[in-house]
């Protein structure tokens, strides 16, 4: 069977629909039959990055944030989280560890978890023209196949 | 947003439900300081037992409770935790600063 699939879904930055946007995530990642500590490590990256574009892409305003979930050929879920909002000056400094603009309410941990818990992540951005996240993981079939 | 809570000796328990992200995390840390500011522990337990959800935000959440304890001269603990929490607790390195006490077997 072919598994290969793609969804995209457009929403607005509003805290609200983080919930919702791990809820199709988890329910797209479903039918590669992840592990549910893989199903767990999924929604918690796509959790950050749409926080990281509440937070940071649109601090003032609401903009649109559009997810991108693929199925690709070998068990891969490709995650594209973009945004056209401020952009991020230093994308080194983003990744630091601890490193936040966000306040006393952020833990500056978000990218640190994307990257611990995905196999890959790219961050690609341009100061007041956005930031595309796109991360992959390997899901290895309960069914072993 | 309302948690449970117990007092014993002292010893205050939170116990945690649902989801922990930014949607949910101002609120959450609101709740949590009102009951140390009015119950005044020596001992902060955040029981995570009921925690279906939990992101980076949630590390703030710890951290912002450590923070109040320490000026309390306090100490802060965290409880229960079931798997997907303990991973995003593990990977931010909260183990260095606080034990982490994972759920226990049902």
């Amino acid at each position: 069977m072919n598994k290969e699939n793609e969804v995209v879904l457009k929403f607005p930055s509003r805290s609200q629909n983080e919930g919702f946007a791990r809820a199709v995530t988890a329910a797209f990642a479903a039918r590669l039959d992840p592990t549910l500590e893989e199903l767990g490590d999924v929604k918690t990256a796509v959790s950050e990055a749409v926080t990281n574009c509440i937070v940071h892409a649109y601090p003032d305003t609401i903009g649109l944030i559009t997810l991108r979930l693929r199925a690709l050929e070998g068990g891969i879920l490709e995650i594209t989280v973009k945004d056209s909002g401020r952009g991020i000056d230093d994308v080194d400094r983003a990744r630091q560890p601890m490193f936040t603009t966000g306040g006393a309410d952020r833990s500056g941990m978000g990218i640190t978890i994307m990257e611990s818990f995905m196999n890959t992540l790219s961050i690609r951005s341009a100061p007041g023209r956005g930031t595309t996240v796109k991360m992959r993981k390997k899901v290895l079939s309960r069914k072993g196949g | 947003m309302n948690f449970t809570s117990l007092l014993q000796d002292k010893r205050l328990t939170i116990l945690l439900a649902g989801e922990i992200d930014h949607h949910s995390a101002k609120e959450i840390m609101k709740a949590i300081t009102a009951k140390i500011d009015i119950y005044m522990p020596l001992c902060c337990v955040l029981d995570f037992g009921k925690v279906t959800f939990m992101d980076s935000s949630g590390i703030a959440v710890v951290i912002h409770t450590l923070r109040a304890m320490k000026e309390l001269e306090g100490q802060l603990l965290l409880e229960n935790i079931p798997d997907q929490p303990m991973r995003v607790l593990q990977a931010a390195g909260i183990g260095r600063l606080i034990a982490l006490q994972e759920r226990s077997a049902v």
